[in-house]
């Protein structure tokens, strides 16, 4: 993980456009912030969003970028985008700088807000493709087959004439996926692309992008608090913290850095005194109900063998590690060595 | 999926070679006005199509904008039904001064009225998603909600001035009537620029949004009376700061025959398409300003 933090400062800046196809070298953004002391007075003072990040996402490969609230995650999306200028470091996507040309650049890629919708909040879903067929002067060939695949694979069939203001959560989520989409983006941005979405609608993004990736080659960068979406879709997975990037590889190493457990959560027949197996250790304990925790690399499936075979078992059920705890761990292991 | 970027990867990858575009020229101003005024009519016809989904309720606002608007002119005529001049100025003169200001500021009204939006946007973040996209911020934010029933002022501005022109007791020159398209056009570009520096500043100042309605729908009311009925600071600000008389006041008053209040040269009459191109440029630059400090601090 150290290599990809320290690249050699000294290298061609495009030895290999597609390796190189998002490049980040040492960004940074610093805010001022002023605050208010007294009736005219403000205090200044400077605040580090990012912090030197260097990283390198290939053509078409699906990057995962997490990290608690405030971390610096949508900073480097803004700054990927274009809606934001760097304070410091070189940065390309596609070759281009996002700041410099962001109407270029924004041809060339899709963006999809979590939070906020890109879409005419008063206006039928349909009225805003057609505006991004013309805006992005989409052939109108691939605007109808583009368009005709989103609305099947994403479920739009019947929302195209609602207003964008009447959608649900998760329709809304899955329009503007497909707006994302409908100009064939090189690149991929979703900002928290799952959150406050209920569980099918979640499984429909999901199985969209793994497919859009897997198909098309789309790189595709996923800020998220939802470790599951890393798990189901992300090879890779980036931790951002304080600005700064903590850790670079894959989803399984995260968890041995960080040490972190998979709790099992068992439910008995009866009341029993905390259970004995081998790789877990107890917790908790609630009347019949326990709770197990075991490495979140080990797979579940021998502990639940080793309990159902010794103990009644009526119920069971897996809690993943949440990012915050894996984070907070890691912190705490770098603080110790 | 399978075809969705296929057929851009080859084309990409060679555009994404060894310094070709490391240092690419942003574009030129030309080009961008051109992607502007583009994204403008596209974004401004969809909202159109969409009023003109529920005709009978345009036809209604839009009349209710007429009727609305209008009701300033009724105030007007009150004040003329008790005395027979105003600063010294008949009723077709002070017609003449309303409905050329009420037809420069509606056209600018209905041409990007809804730019005292930008505060809320920048509050609440959607400023964004307009940053994602390939044309000119401006553009689309000047787009945003066309509203067609504006033409509702317009056309009251236009009903009270043609009155005025049919009852005012002036000797027609050449001049002055090539004066009164000049000052219209010009008036609705000071206007607008009015409008642009007033979201600029509200990158800076997110609830300014009724400081720019007191200088856009404030000034309108303003150069609806003669200069004469205000005092001398008043009318210096409105000529050299906000250089909104130059909307109506100087080409209305040479029009008229009057002398100015402040000692101006006549020929300052026939200045305000100068005005209008210095104003729109000086707004350009404020709202450049506006949104480099918006990308540099994101709030």
């Amino acid at each position: 993980m150290d290599t990809a933090l320290n690249p050699d400062p000294d290298r061609d800046p495009d030895p290999d456009p597609d390796a190189d196809f998002i490049a980040l070298d040492g960004i940074e953004k610093v805010f001022d912030v002023r605050k208010k002391t007294g009736f005219l007075r403000r205090e200044r003072h400077q605040v580090r969003a990012v912090d030197g990040i260097t990283f390198r996402v290939p053509r078409g490969e699906m990057v995962g970028y997490i990290g608690p609230n405030g971390a610096g995650k949508s900073t480097t999306i803004k700054m990927l985008t274009g809606i934001l200028t760097p304070s410091g470091g070189r940065l390309r996507v596609a070759g281009i700088d996002p700041a410099r040309e962001r109407t270029r650049l924004a041809r060339r890629i899709g963006v999809v807000f979590g939070q906020r919708t890109t879409l005419w909040w008063d206006l039928p879903l349909i009225d805003s493709y057609r505006l991004m067929h013309r805006m992005y002067r989409i052939p109108d060939r691939r605007y109808a087959e583009n368009l005709d695949r989103c609305v099947q694979l994403l479920d739009l069939g019947e929302l195209l004439d609602v207003p964008v203001r009447q959608l649900s959560l998760g329709q809304r989520m899955r329009g503007d996926i497909a707006a994302a989409l409908l100009h064939d983006p090189e690149v991929l941005y979703l900002d928290e692309p799952t959150i406050g979405l209920d569980v099918v609608s979640k499984a429909k993004v999901r199985t969209f992008l793994r497919d859009l990736n897997a198909e098309s080659g789309t790189t595709v960068l996923l800020t998220t608090h939802d470790l599951t979406d890393i798990e189901q879709l992300c090879k890779r997975v980036m931790v951002i913290d304080h600005g700064r990037l903590m850790y670079d590889g894959p989803l399984a190493g995260l968890h041995e850095v960080g040490e972190s457990e998979r709790t099992l959560v068992v439910d008995l027949e009866r009341e029993l005194p905390p259970l004995e197996v081998e790789s877990a250790r107890v917790v908790k304990v609630e009347g019949p109900r326990q709770w197990l925790a075991f490495p979140a690399a080990a797979s579940a499936a021998p502990l639940v063998a080793a309990v159902a075979a010794r103990y009644p078992l009526v119920d069971l059920s897996v809690r993943e590690p949440d990012i915050e705890a894996v984070i907070a761990k890691m912190y705490a292991d770098r603080a110790t060595s | 999926m399978a075809e969705l970027l296929r057929h851009e990867k080859g084309q990409a990858g060679d555009l994404a070679g060894p310094g070709r575009l490391a240092d690419g020229v942003p574009d030129r101003p030309l080009d961008r006005a051109r992607d502007g005024l583009r994204a403008y009519r596209m974004i401004a016809a969809m909202w159109i199509r969409s009023t003109m989904a529920y005709r009978a309720s345009f036809a209604m606002t839009a009349f209710g904008n007429l009727a609305a608007t209008a009701l300033d002119f009724v105030a007007i005529l009150l004040m003329f039904s008790q005395v027979d001049a105003l600063g010294g100025y008949r009723l077709p003169e002070v017609a003449f001064l309303y409905g050329a200001s009420s037809t420069a500021f509606g056209l600018a009204d209905l041409a990007i009225g809804s730019m005292d939006r930008l505060g809320r946007r920048v509050r609440d973040g959607t400023l964004d998603t307009l940053l994602v996209r390939p044309a000119p911020v401006l553009a689309q934010v000047a787009a945003d909600r066309f509203a067609l029933r504006r033409l509702g002022r317009v056309t009251q501005g236009l009903l009270i001035l043609g009155f005025a022109l049919l009852a005012l007791d002036v000797t027609w020159t050449p001049l002055k009537v090539l004066l009164i398209p000049l000052m219209l056009v010009s008036g609705a570009a000071i206007f607008m620029s009015v409008f642009i520096a007033g979201a600029a500043f509200q990158f800076l100042a997110q609830d300014a949004s009724e400081v720019q309605n007191a200088f856009t729908y404030g000034g309108n009311t303003l150069l609806q009376y003669p200069p004469s009925v205000f005092g001398k600071d008043l009318v210096r600000g409105a000529t050299f700061l906000v250089p909104i008389a130059f909307v109506n006041w100087l080409p209305g008053l040479y029009v008229l025959g009057r002398p100015y209040p402040l000692d101006l040269p006549s020929w300052a009459a026939f200045t305000p398409p100068l005005v209008a191109v210095a104003c729109c440029a000086l707004a350009g630059l404020a709202w450049r300003a506006g949104l480099r400090s918006y990308r540099s601090t994101g709030s």
